[in-house]
């Protein structure tokens, strides 16, 4: 008798095999958390692909000081229930310059995100970092491989990326050099919703509808999450029943009105709607090729 | 979870999620995956296709189709048009030359299905990127242009998708639209792709006249051509059998990744089944030691199962303790897979610098890593007509059959039968890059019928009796660094201190053992390989073997050291510069290469790959050979 395994019992199968090469193989991995919804799959998995072992690596947060308070809240329960060490890297030269979102510009996420993220790497010496980036999400993506190298100066060369091939992963790298390994490449924003219902996943209440207070800037609706966010002349913060789609800094992070409070809603809602997933954060509209530049000078 | 059928009722997706999403996310939940590759040319419209693909099953947002109806205008190639290419054509250099140049996976869904597409490139020199596209994939949709026929490409597409043992090809013949939809062209097209076809092995197909860009028997079947009667290629790709469903019929093979073990009480063995299905109960059997126990469970975070199938990731307990760990194979008792260390083999080669046969590379196969040669081809394939050519060496692209050997044996089935335990990638030592995919095709009996004959008197009992330690002491460096008389002086050293020893000098074994070989790269590894193995068998004999040899390359020095024990290969550098050896040149040799007479000369035409961490290195400008002798041996002791 077969037993048909469903998509998401074989992208979930997929990414356990892919964890798990990494953890036989590499010297010291870690996994890149977010507090996003992709992260809270990406942690899932982890916890399915080790059991009964916690996974055996810690969780790097590359903070930026301007998440919502609600993702900060969950980032420290999420890691104290999978068992896992929590690591926080704030750039200590963003901090001390005072980089901030309404002043900065790209260079917030330049300093806080990419070069955050290189220093946190070349601190703690991790030599594979999981990320949870799918390829659906933005095209320069569609073609970045599962287990994707870096320089030792952390540079993606997209021109030449190892061939990748069955199920067959090359973690072989020189002292210096490392590799992010995408375990969820092959997942749709479709898939991880779903996910997250079938298996019971906890995300951010950010994602659910609520009436929160916002303004509406520059054609994005944001949230004003704390007393750090200056108004314009003639911005009145207006309480609207919104949610996020996607979690990024929250001055950075455009938010939809919205009702759906469950995540059946949240998936009905995001079926039936028009707009793309990244619509929703400032990064991409910088230039034609952002994300690809970006990624080149080694952002994840 | 439970399986669906397909007969069971399809909900129409759109209304049902505005009308019940619970159901909808019911029917979502129970889709299975299929992936699958397009195969064409920029020109046959293959990224159309997949754009119109991606669109019709709504998988394109507003603002993405706003940005690609405002990309067409820009530089379309559909004049006033959508063009779908300029959707699925990521990067933004390949972009501007109008070309897709790598492999880049796509997804979308029906009601039944979820597809991920990779999307592979028609360029010649590109062989590497179909290959690794094909490699995953359960069908290939091979795309031919209606008004061009059966092309060379279309030839060397099908036999890479037949190579890598896809079952279910597409033969869609596209631009329907750009002929009449002329059933008499469509039929002459496929009646001579059939007899191609079947030359090449490919006993099945199904062939479908579509037109991507107006849409024809894509999603529904096509009005303008009434003599084809099969379904549309969505309706196709959405019933064609899955090899996932087909693998569980197969025997058990579990090739283990990881060894978990949180406390003393627990020890689990992680991996992926690739064949086969397994319940608690059922025996096994480890390979490659042969030991046998039986499943006491099958563990997951979600409680134990009571059974697991092929495609998916478990962690299995044994009913006793047995050896198990990684890189080894949990298999059916009654059936397991084959053991051994040469096989014949087809290799794609995906490097820029070509196969030295003889290097060895590290072989990564299932969970298995081992050093492997691969020895000069047997023929090369010419993917264009299939002819076979005579060829030394696999450049970038090629595509050749040859004997391969690892340095222990590996557990293996042929690919034919089994893709994981028989597909494997070959990596450089040195760069790290994956340089070659290959497929085992059978065991050679010779690795079968020799077996490794054990000996009373061990390595230890001759050296114990010399009363020292063996070694071999690797000089290596260029031709006139002084290799040979340094050696020469620390083995009168070692002489006098009552140490057994014994000298390889370069040009003597070249005299004799190794007079057949000359000085290409081929050759000069082959040398460097049978010193190896002589100066391992002197130093079995409780010898201190020295050895004088330029040894240039890195990879055959590591090839060396990894036959020995840890600590008993000394390298050392005998580090000169090139115009300080040239000047000398004691034998006459730079200037003979410099005149051109000398061809392969280390340092003028040919590498010289210095070690990166030498055991030992002695400079020869500000040491005279005496002085860098005794610097040698006084790294080496304590000697016993």
């Amino acid at each position: 008798m077969t037993k048909t395994l469903t998509h998401l019992e074989r992208l979930e199968a997929e990414a356990i095999h892919i964890m798990r090469e990494v953890v036989a193989e590499a010297d010291k991995p870690v996994m890149l958390y977010s507090v996003g919804k992709d992260s809270a799959v990406m942690l899932h998995l982890a916890r399915k692909a080790f059991y009964p072992s916690p996974p055996p690596f810690p969780l790097l947060h590359i903070d930026t000081t301007w998440k919502f308070k609600a993702m900060y809240a969950l980032r420290e329960k999420a890691a104290r229930d999978a068992g896992m060490e929590l690591l926080v890297h704030q750039n200590p030269e963003a901090i001390a310059r005072g980089i901030n979102p309404f002043d900065h510009g790209s260079l917030h996420t330049d300093m806080w995100k990419t070069e955050g993220l290189k220093q946190a790497l070349d601190k703690y010496g991790f030599d594979v970092a999981f990320g949870g980036a799918r390829r659906d999400e933005e095209k320069s993506r569609a073609k970045e491989r599962i287990f994707s190298f870096r320089t030792a100066t952390h540079i993606w060369d997209p021109k030449n990326q190892r061939p990748e091939l069955w199920n067959l992963y090359n973690a072989r790298k020189a002292k210096a050099e490392s590799i992010r390994v995408f375990p969820i490449s092959n997942w749709t924003e479709l898939d991880i919703w779903q996910y997250i219902h079938l298996e019971n996943i906890e995300i951010v209440p950010l994602y659910f509808s609520a009436p929160r207070p916002t303004v509406t800037r520059d054609g994005m609706l944001l949230m004003i999450d704390d007393d750090r966010f200056p108004l314009k002349d003639g911005e009145v913060p207006v309480e609207s029943s919104i949610r996020f789609r996607t979690l990024g800094c929250y001055p950075l992070t455009g938010a939809v009105v919205s009702h759906a409070a469950t995540l059946p809603e949240i998936i009905q809602e995001m079926l039936l709607t028009t707009t793309s997933e990244r619509q929703g954060r400032a990064i991409d509209h910088d230039q034609a090729a952002s994300m690809e530049k970006k990624k080149q000078e080694g952002y994840f | 979870m439970s399986p669906v059928t397909t007969d069971q009722v399809i909900y129409k997706t759109d209304d049902l999620i505005a009308s019940d999403i619970d159901a909808y996310l019911n029917v979502h939940q129970h889709k299975s995956l299929l992936r699958f590759i397009t195969c064409g040319s920029v020109d046959d419209g293959k990224s159309t296709l997949i754009g119109r693909l991606l669109y019709d099953s709504k998988m394109i947002f507003e603002d993405q189709l706003a940005a690609l109806e405002s990309d067409s205008k820009r530089m379309g190639t559909q004049g006033q048009d959508i063009d779908f290419a300029l959707l699925v054509d990521g990067l933004a250099a390949e972009r501007e030359q109008g070309i897709t140049i790598d492999v880049a996976y796509r997804f979308f869904a029906t009601e039944k299905r979820k597809f991920i597409v990779a999307d592979c490139p028609g360029h010649e020199q590109y062989t590497r990127n179909m290959v690794t596209g094909a490699s995953t994939a359960d069908l290939a949709v091979i795309l031919i242009d209606a008004r061009k026929g059966v092309l060379v490409q279309t030839r060397r597409h099908s036999y890479l998708v037949h190579l890598l043992g896809i079952r279910n090809i597409v033969l869609a013949v596209n631009k329907m639209d750009l002929i009449n939809y002329d059933q008499a062209k469509y039929d002459a097209i496929v009646a001579e792709y059939t007899a191609f076809a079947s030359s090449i092995g490919i006993s099945d197909f199904t062939a479908m006249p579509i037109s991507g860009f107006k849409g024809d028997n894509i999603t529904e079947r096509s009005v303008h051509m009434p003599y084809y009667v099969g379904q549309p290629l969505i309706a196709h790709l959405e019933t064609v059998a899955l090899d996932n469903d087909a693998d569980q019929a197969k025997p058990l093979r579990m090739p283990v990744q990881w060894v978990n073990r949180p406390n003393l009480d627990f020890r689990g063995f992680s991996g992926q089944i690739a064949t086969g299905i397994l319940r608690p109960g059922d025996a096994i059997r480890v390979l490659p030691s042969g030991k046998t126990s039986t499943i006491q469970k099958i563990v997951t975070l979600d409680g134990e199962l009571s059974e697991a199938v092929a495609g998916q990731s478990v962690t299995l307990c044994f009913a006793d303790e047995i050896d198990c760990s990684r890189g080894d194979v949990i298999a059916a008792a009654d059936n397991p897979p084959e053991v051994s260390d040469q096989f014949e083999s087809t290799i794609v080669w995906m490097a820029d610098e070509a196969l030295t046969p003889g290097r060895a590379y590290w072989l990564k196969l299932g969970t298995q890593t081992v050093s492997a040669t691969v020895q000069s081809p047997k023929y090369t394939i010419n993917v264009n007509n299939m002819e076979h050519l005579a060829a030394k060496t696999l450049e970038l692209n090629a595509i050749g059959v040859a004997e391969i050997l690892t340095d222990k044996p590996i557990v293996f089935e042929p690919y034919a039968n089994n893709r994981v335990l028989g597909g494997f990638i070959l990596i450089d030592k040195i760069s790290n890059a994956t340089v070659a995919a290959g497929m085992l095709h059978f065991s050679l009996r010779r690795a079968q019928n020799v077996h490794w004959q054990a000996t009373d008197i061990g390595r230890e009992a001759h050296a114990a009796l010399k009363n020292q330690k063996p070694k071999i002491l690797w000089f290596t460096g260029l031709s006139g660094s002084g290799k040979s008389t340094i050696a020469n002086e620390v083995e009168k050293t070692l002489n006098l201190l009552n140490r057994h020893t014994f000298l390889l000098d370069g040009d003597n074994i070249r005299h004799g053992l190794n007079k057949d070989l000359g000085f290409t790269e081929t050759d000069r590894i082959e040398n460097i390989r049978r010193v190896g193995e002589v100066a391992k068998l002197m130093a079995d004999a409780g010898l201190i073997v020295l050895t004088a040899f330029i040894s240039p390359f890195r990879a055959e020095r590591d090839m060396v050291r990894a036959m020995m024990p840890e600590g008993e290969f000394v390298e050392i550098f005998v580090d000169t510069p090139l115009e300080v050896a040239e000047a000398r040149d004691v034998k006459g040799l730079y200037k003979k290469a410099r005149a051109g007479q000398l061809k392969n000369f280390t340092g003028i035409d040919s590498p010289y790959e210095p070690p990166e961490n030498p055991d030992i290195r002695v400079n020869t400008v500000e040491m005279t050979p005496a002085e860098a002798a005794e610097h040698i041996v006084r790294q080496l002791m304590p000697l016993k």
